[in-house]
């Protein structure tokens, strides 16, 4: 009785989570470019997704800016990480709570405060202020990965490699950062997601005529959207569930191997 | 002669306010094992990793074969660790933790190579040379982790605690394990530990620690027979101290009764500490002139029992491998040549040794 | 790590730059607007703003929606998370998995299509209609707003919510048991008291965006449910008045430090308990 009530639960659940993407889904398949009418199966908006320049030059632009404002963020983080390893634990508070001032605040007050700040300086809102707010929003979360597991590596991986002979710059190039290697990734990975999702601080410190996919999707709303958008975000969803899968499935054999 | 390769001239190291080492002269010998001992925050560690080159000694120095290393950074020390959590690196598999050391002194693959086949058989490991380190026991980690320092050919080998992380059993094997590789290698090992059976087992030499202090330097039956004060007997085995005045040479009283002992060369009257081994106590039928007394508990060990017997108002710990009944009546009795007579502390910093 | 006391401020220097040029100066800035008016003369108007009739409004709706928007989150993640923690350990991954694919979808996209589903000719009143029961009026109601909320905030409930519960010890629940607790007593005096702190973050976080959410009004509430987030982008995007914008902003501000504080308490509390 509760295993079953627990099922119909989780049911409900999922129902909810994934009926706007199979809205999505279909849509992407309808024959109408309008939403809410049924008129055919196609494949056509596939087709045309990748002549459509517009989409293109914004999904261009979201992974370029995901890809820079990750990996920017990812090197500010661990050199700010491999500072904070060396302060008091009271101090390294305060720091880690400075970081993540970002992340709590709302994006709408973060993204009109960097806005304001961008026209005071005289910089012209545009590809670069779009990349300078995403690697703002972005430290943080790299540094919520790799915070944790810097303070779990212990002390004795960098003196043993000093012991065997190593200077401190090999040390850390040749055993802290790979045994760090799992958080970098998952922080890098992290803040590309971040960046390509964020459309609210983007909207407010994107210029005109420079769009990322999701403020592409925000200025079509008004019009109808193209129905290559819905093409195009049905393959993403498709890329990421392979991707996961496999990355759980690797995952899973490191696991197993272990037990042995 | 032995040949010196350490010194410690006057090693003192204080964390803010705390002192953990107190201007400490110590010297190592060559070939020798020998071990730092005492209980957790007596400053071992510290001492150890001063001579790794971790810490960096307040003041004093740190002679290494006749020449000053005390500024010397680890990475340039002829010295190798053994750490207390191994510390092998997990993205690398068992040949590439060994390698290490030998990669960035730039080593030529081929002596490499044989370094390594050298090492895995000294320690017992040969064939495992692809293995992922997470993947191996804890005593097999152990033993990557002494392979990976004695390949470096360090004159000295720094050991801290590396057993306590084994279950006792292989805890047991490698004690034996670890004094081969000593006497294969022919290289000095400082072994840290705060076991005195692991200490007594396998040293040539026991440095008893406690509060920044060296306590006591000796064999471990030189350390285990004649402790030098009370907490060296009371840290190494079990032992009974009493307080005690010495009447002349040869005669001490305790408990208001005269009783012979060995011991020569305190002043008369002189109050001193008195040490009576619990397996050296022999209980039997009450008599005049002896310590008398009840039995208040009993365990049982499995090969003895530990006999708690309460006489003159002092508990005594006796080990027998007979039992009693509790509530006996019997003395306590034993021979001169198994007291130990030892000096009280003179001053408040000796006074340390016996908060334990 | 590193020995020298200037490896660590050197290291330290691009954080602090980073924190100085784009948080603190950026609020300053935004303080500063709010405090100004055109003629960059002090005034407390555009604070006072927010309690002028429609902005008021505007404001009270955002409350409302956001609290309810909460407690629906909690209500919804909490057995989620409970089912989550008990699975064997190889289906909760699937399920969680199956849970965390959703957020890489576009959020934009998928509150649209919320759209398609609860409008007048949409999913939702043509499965009613195919049973023959009465249409039910939901885009551009309140109702609507709070679906696409719950939708896109569930997620900042459920992973904080989960991470909490997931630390309780099961020992500890066995314990209650064994000390004669009924499911529902090791629930109220034992799970509930332990998985607070997860449970104040997830609001935290699930309050603080659906306060100030602009999209999900503008798509499902239909342009005529204003929230504070819309009244504060139009002033910006559209072009009215700066320094109104940032005036509300700082009285959006107000509730975000509110929020900060109590994610601050949770956190410290928690943390002595480990402690000890």
């Amino acid at each position: 009785m509760i295993v079953r009530l627990k099922f119909v639960y989780l049911a409900a659940i999922f129902l909810f989570l994934y009926a706007p993407i199979g809205v999505l889904m279909a849509q992407s398949f309808n024959e109408s470019r309008y939403r809410g009418h049924w008129t055919g199966f196609t494949f056509k908006w596939y087709d045309s997704l990748f002549e459509n320049e517009q989409i293109f030059d914004a999904l261009q632009n979201t992974v370029s800016i995901g890809i820079f404002s990750a990996g920017i963020a990812t090197i500010i983080a661990l050199i700010t990480c491999v500072a904070l390893r060396e302060f008091g634990k009271k101090p390294r508070a305060i720091f880690m709570g400075v970081a993540n001032i970002p992340i709590l605040n709302a994006d709408i007050v973060t993204g009109i405060s960097l806005m304001l700040l961008f026209m005071g300086m005289g910089l012209k809102l545009g590809y670069g202020t779009i990349l300078l707010a995403h690697i703002v929003f972005n430290v943080p979360y790299v540094m919520l990965c790799i915070m944790p597991q810097f303070m779990s590596l212990d002390k004795s991986f960098y003196e043993a490699a000093l012991d065997l002979g190593a200077s401190p710059f090999q040390a850390f190039v040749k055993v802290i950062l790979p045994e760090l290697r799992p958080g970098i990734f998952a922080g890098f990975l992290l803040a590309f997601t971040m960046s390509a999702d964020d459309f609210i601080i983007t909207h407010f410190t994107k210029g005109a005529g420079v769009d990322t996919l999701p403020t592409e999707i925000y200025a079509e709303l008004k019009l109808g959207i193209h129905p290559e958008m819905y093409a195009l975000s049905t393959l993403v969803f498709f890329f990421v569930v392979i991707f996961v899968i496999l990355f759980t499935m690797a995952r899973k054999r490191l696991a197993d191997k272990e037990v042995f | 002669m032995k040949r010196e390769i350490i010194r410690l001239e006057n090693v003192a190291k204080a964390f803010g306010k705390l002192t953990v080492l107190d201007e400490i002269d110590l010297t190592i010998y060559e070939n020798e094992f020998i071990t730092l001992l005492g209980p957790s925050g007596c400053g071992k560690t510290t001492m150890l990793r001063i001579i790794g080159g971790f810490e960096q000694p307040d003041s004093g120095r740190v002679i290494f074969d006749g020449k000053d290393i005390t500024n010397l950074p680890p990475n340039k020390r002829p010295v190798n660790t053994v750490f207390q959590k191994y510390s092998l690196f997990s993205h690398m598999n068992v040949e590439e933790n060994i390698a290490f050391g030998l990669k960035i002194s730039g080593m030529d693959e081929g002596f490499i190579r044989s370094k390594i086949n050298y090492a895995l058989k000294l320690v017992n490991l040969e064939g495992y040379e692809k293995n992922d380190v997470t993947k191996l026991s804890g005593g097999q980690q152990q033993r990557i982790a002494i392979a990976r320092a004695i390949v470096n050919e360090p004159k000295v080998l720094l050991l801290d605690e590396p057993l306590s992380a084994l279950d006792l059993k292989l805890r047991r094997n490698m004690r034996s394990e670890l004094v081969r590789i000593n006497r294969e290698t022919g290289i000095t090992f400082v072994f840290v530990t705060h076991d005195q059976e692991e200490a007594l087992s396998m040293s040539d030499r026991i440095v008893i620690m406690n509060q920044g202090y060296i306590q006591q330097i000796g064999t471990p039956e030189q350390v285990y027979n004649e402790p030098e004060n009370a907490f060296v007997a009371d840290f190494i085995g079990d032992s009974n101290i009493i307080d005690g005045i010495m009447v002349r040479d040869k005669l001490v009283r305790i408990f208001g009764r005269e009783h012979a002992c060995e011991d020569t060369g305190f002043p008369p009257e002189c109050p001193v500490d008195v040490q009576i081994r619990p397996e050296d106590i022999i209980l039997g039928e009450p008599t005049e002139d002896s310590f008398n007394g009840v039995v208040k508990k009993v365990v049982f060990w499995g090969m003895s029992y530990d006999i708690i017997v309460e006489a003159d108002g002092f508990d005594w710990l006796v080990q027998s491998t007979h039992g009693r009944e509790v509530g006996e009546k019997v003395s306590v009795t034993f021979d001169p040549y198994n007291i130990q007579i030892m000096s009280k502390p003179q001053s408040e910093d000796e006074e340390a040794v016996r908060d334990v | 790590m590193f020995k020298s006391a200037g490896v660590k401020t050197l290291f330290m220097t691009p954080f602090c730059l980073w924190a100085g040029i784009f948080i603190f100066v950026p609020l300053l800035c935004m303080i500063w607007y709010g405090l100004t008016n055109d003629d960059e003369i002090f005034t407390p108007a555009n604070l006072t703003l927010a309690f002028e009739p429609p902005y008021f409004k505007a404001l009270l709706l955002s409350i409302g929606l956001a609290l309810v928007s909460t407690i629906i989150c909690l209500l919804l993640a909490y057995p989620l998370c409970l089912i989550l923690t008990d699975k064997a350990r190889d289906l909760s991954t699937a399920v969680s998995l199956l849970f965390i694919l959703p957020l890489w979808m576009n959020s934009l996209l998928l509150t649209m299509a919320w759209q398609t589903i609860l409008e007048k000719n949409g999913i939702i009143n043509q499965v009613l209609r195919y049973f023959n029961l009465p249409d039910v009026a939901l885009i551009n109601t309140p109702t609507a707003i709070i679906i696409g909320m719950v939708y896109n905030f569930l997620p900042y409930m459920v992973l904080p919510l989960y991470v909490s519960l997931s630390k309780i010890d099961k020992r500890i629940i066995e314990a209650a048991r064994d000390l004669g607790a009924s499911y529902m007593q090791t629930f109220w005096k034992v799970i509930l008291p332990l998985s607070l702190p997860g449970a104040a973050g997830g609001m935290t976080m699930v309050f603080i965006p659906a306060l100030t959410t602009f999209v999900i009004s503008a798509l499902l509430g239909g342009g005529k449910l204003l929230l504070i987030g819309n009244v504060i982008e139009q002033e910006f995007i559209a072009g009215y008045n700066w320094h109104w914008g940032a005036g509300l902003s700082m009285v959006l501000m107000i509730f975000i430090l509110i929020n900060m504080a109590v994610t601050i308490f949770f956190d410290n509390s928690h943390e002595e308990v480990e402690e000890k």
